[in-house]
């Protein structure tokens, strides 16, 4: 397990309290689970993911990461329409564990209200948030 | 014993069955024919399936040593946390194996298996007993089903009652199939987080429970082994909009006799014959997980049931309201005559089973929190939950530390389980084990412990003594190999 030191956090996403990221890609946005999420979960060996066109609010449950120890489920860190999903993870879920924020992605999706992105933690109150977890 | 339980002895290597025997061999004789023969249909013959060819004593063989490859609670202690491993009594096999039983059709006239009926009915009467309810019905084949029951029967109870529900509330210590079983029915699961002291808070329920909300699903004893002390309060609150509590029995071992389901507010809870009835768990089964309920709720019981009429009993579909039929015939009766077996062997003594049971949890867990990160430390029930927190400074896991009672002949506790507790190590040691079994898991952990601290490779490379050593498991989930 890593040190918090040793967790990448980069500063071009946007974070959620239940450990999901999300990035501006053109238009979209792409979503993802952290660094952290990832260690914390362990080798990742499934992970189900919903279909181009679905529609999801914030905060509502997307799809499930199964690792060796357990299912964990995925919310949507903004609301909005599905234009994509990373299919590479059904045979390689390990993207997840190896790049958590580049081949490891998970969604993309078109947000309907982009300001939505702003009310995500910054990196700095993401690590915060985590360091309030450890204690 | 002082020494370790296990150590490295001789194992003995088998083939498969295919890879064993010679053509020709046989293992058996068919009797003479006693009908005319027949000429068999075209479309069926052809090349039979490919059994191997064996003797009586290779086959013999190869499942005897294959069996020495296996642990079970007849080899040692089993403390696998939320299952309630408790030792089998050979008298309910004895029972069980009665002709009356095993001879018994399902569809022999009623007339002529009084006997089973009789046992089924005087069963469901018994565990309504335990439970402090009012009927129950033994038809679910196991604990998950006995949870689709009782959610079926909340969806049957607010659809009499003129409108339908959309959501249920289930605490964040809930067994993993309680909201699973509650999608089934159409219920949304939402999720009510645990109090400080790892049981749930009123507050916590008031604040979600609502009109649209079909009732709770509590797990009492919770999967922290905690008994949830504000029962009655939570219950009024769900009550008070019409909503209905459920109890998950899974952890019924700790409370038998000594908690009454009914005065707790308890609308349904379910029963693991294959946990708290002492019948055969764990790829030994099946199970069975009888559901029980409250007055108003027994006319959704699962149909049909066995009725008395007169001196005699009958099985009845007359039950206009029920949810149907769960199951082929009339449920998993040979578990049934097991359990029954076991409730009759005990009488009021299983009482003395929940407090054992208990006592034995709570020795472990003041003997091991010095070593052991205790992340609940207040009385527990039936099972104790520990973390490998103190372990992480030396890189050692929870999965290390299972992996390490292995080598010394424990089959290792439940791990990272529940969620909630981060690197969860959850001991359930029942009331079967003696003192000195369990002082000797106790000093076997202990050790561990050290071990940990002082050579962290002993874990880290666990196990070395048993025929395979540490498994894959990533690679066995991501490319399973199906086929031998």
């Amino acid at each position: 397990m890593k040190e918090l030191s040793e967790v990448n956090l980069p500063e071009d996403v946007r974070y959620t309290k239940d450990h999901e990221w999300a990035r501006p890609k053109g238009e979209a946005f792409q979503i993802g689970i952290t660094d952290f999420a990832q260690d914390q979960l362990g080798d990742i060996v499934f992970v189900e993911l919903p279909e181009t066109g679905d529609r999801f609010e914030s905060g509502d449950e997307f799809g499930t990461v199964e690792s060796v120890k357990a299912v964990s489920e995925l919310f949507m860190p903004m609301g909005g329409e599905v234009v994509a999903i990373n299919e590479a993870l059904e045979d390689s879920p390990e993207l997840v564990n190896t790049a958590p924020y580049t081949d490891g992605w998970m969604l993309e999706i078109k947000v309907g209200d982009p300001a939505a992105y702003d009310q995500l933690m910054d990196r700095a109150a993401y690590l915060d948030m985590l360091k309030g977890l450890e204690e | 014993m002082k020494e370790p339980v296990g150590t490295r002895g001789l194992i003995l290597n088998e083939p498969f069955l295919w890879e064993r025997g010679g053509k020709g061999r046989t293992g058996y004789s068919l009797p003479r024919r006693d009908v005319d023969s027949a000429p068999l249909p075209e479309d069926l013959a052809g090349d039979g399936p490919d059994f191997p060819d064996l003797s009586e004593v290779e086959l013999v063989r190869h499942y005897t040593r294959l069996s020495t490859w296996n642990y079970g609670v007849d080899s040692g202690m089993y403390p696998l946390g939320s299952c309630t491993m408790k030792y089998n009594p050979k008298t309910n096999e004895r029972q069980a194996s009665l002709p009356g039983f095993t001879g018994a059709h399902p569809l022999v006239p009623s007339e002529l298996c009084q006997g089973a009926l009789q046992l089924i009915y005087e069963l469901e009467h018994s565990l309504a007993h335990v439970a402090g309810l009012d009927a129950a019905s033994v038809q679910p084949s196991a604990g998950a089903q006995g949870e689709l029951a009782g959610m079926l029967v909340f969806a049957a109870y607010h659809r009499d009652q003129g409108k339908a529900r959309s959501k249920i509330l289930i605490p964040d210590t809930a067994h993993g199939t309680n909201p699973a079983s509650a999608a089934l029915c159409g219920f949304k699961a939402v999720s009510v987080a645990t109090g400080p002291d790892g049981v749930l808070v009123p507050e916590a329920v008031e604040a979600l429970m609502d009109e649209d909300t079909a009732g709770i699903m509590v797990t009492n004893p919770n999967t922290l082994g905690l008994f949830e002390t504000h029962i009655q309060a939570i219950a009024d609150i769900v009550h008070a909009k019409d909503g209905l509590v459920y109890a998950d029995g899974a952890n019924l071992n700790a409370v038998m006799g000594v908690v009454d389901f009914g005065r707790a507010g308890v609308d349904v809870l379910h029963i693991n014959l294959h946990k708290t009835f002492s019948t055969p768990h764990g790829g030994g089964g099946p199970g069975s997980g009888p559901v029980c309920v409250v007055k108003r709720l027994e006319p959704f019981l699962p149909a049909p049931r066995v009725v008395k009429s007169g001196d005699g009993y009958a099985l009845s579909e007359d039950f206009p309201k029920s949810i149907g039929k769960l199951h082929a015939f009339y449920g998993n009766f040979g578990i049934m005559v097991r359990a029954y077996s076991y409730i009759r062997t005990m009488g009021n003594k299983l009482k003395d089973v929940s407090q054992h049971a208990v006592l034995n949890a709570n020795y472990i867990k003041e003997k091991l929190k010095d070593v052991y990160h205790l992340p609940f430390d207040v009385p527990c029930m039936h099972e104790c939950v520990f973390s490998d927190k103190l372990q992480e400074q030396h890189k050692v896991t929870t999965l290390d530390v299972a992996k390490r009672l292995i080598d010394y002949g424990f089959h290792p506790p439940t791990i990272y389980f529940p969620l909630v507790v981060h690197g969860a190590i959850m001991i359930e040691p029942t009331e079967s084990e003696s003192r000195e079994n369990i002082d000797q898991f106790i000093a076997t952990m202990r050790r561990i412990a050290r071990e940990a601290q002082e050579e962290p490779a002993l874990l880290q490379e666990a196990p070395r003594n048993p025929k395979v050593r540490r498994m894959d498991e990533t690679q066995a989930a991501r490319k399973p190999c199906l086929r031998g």
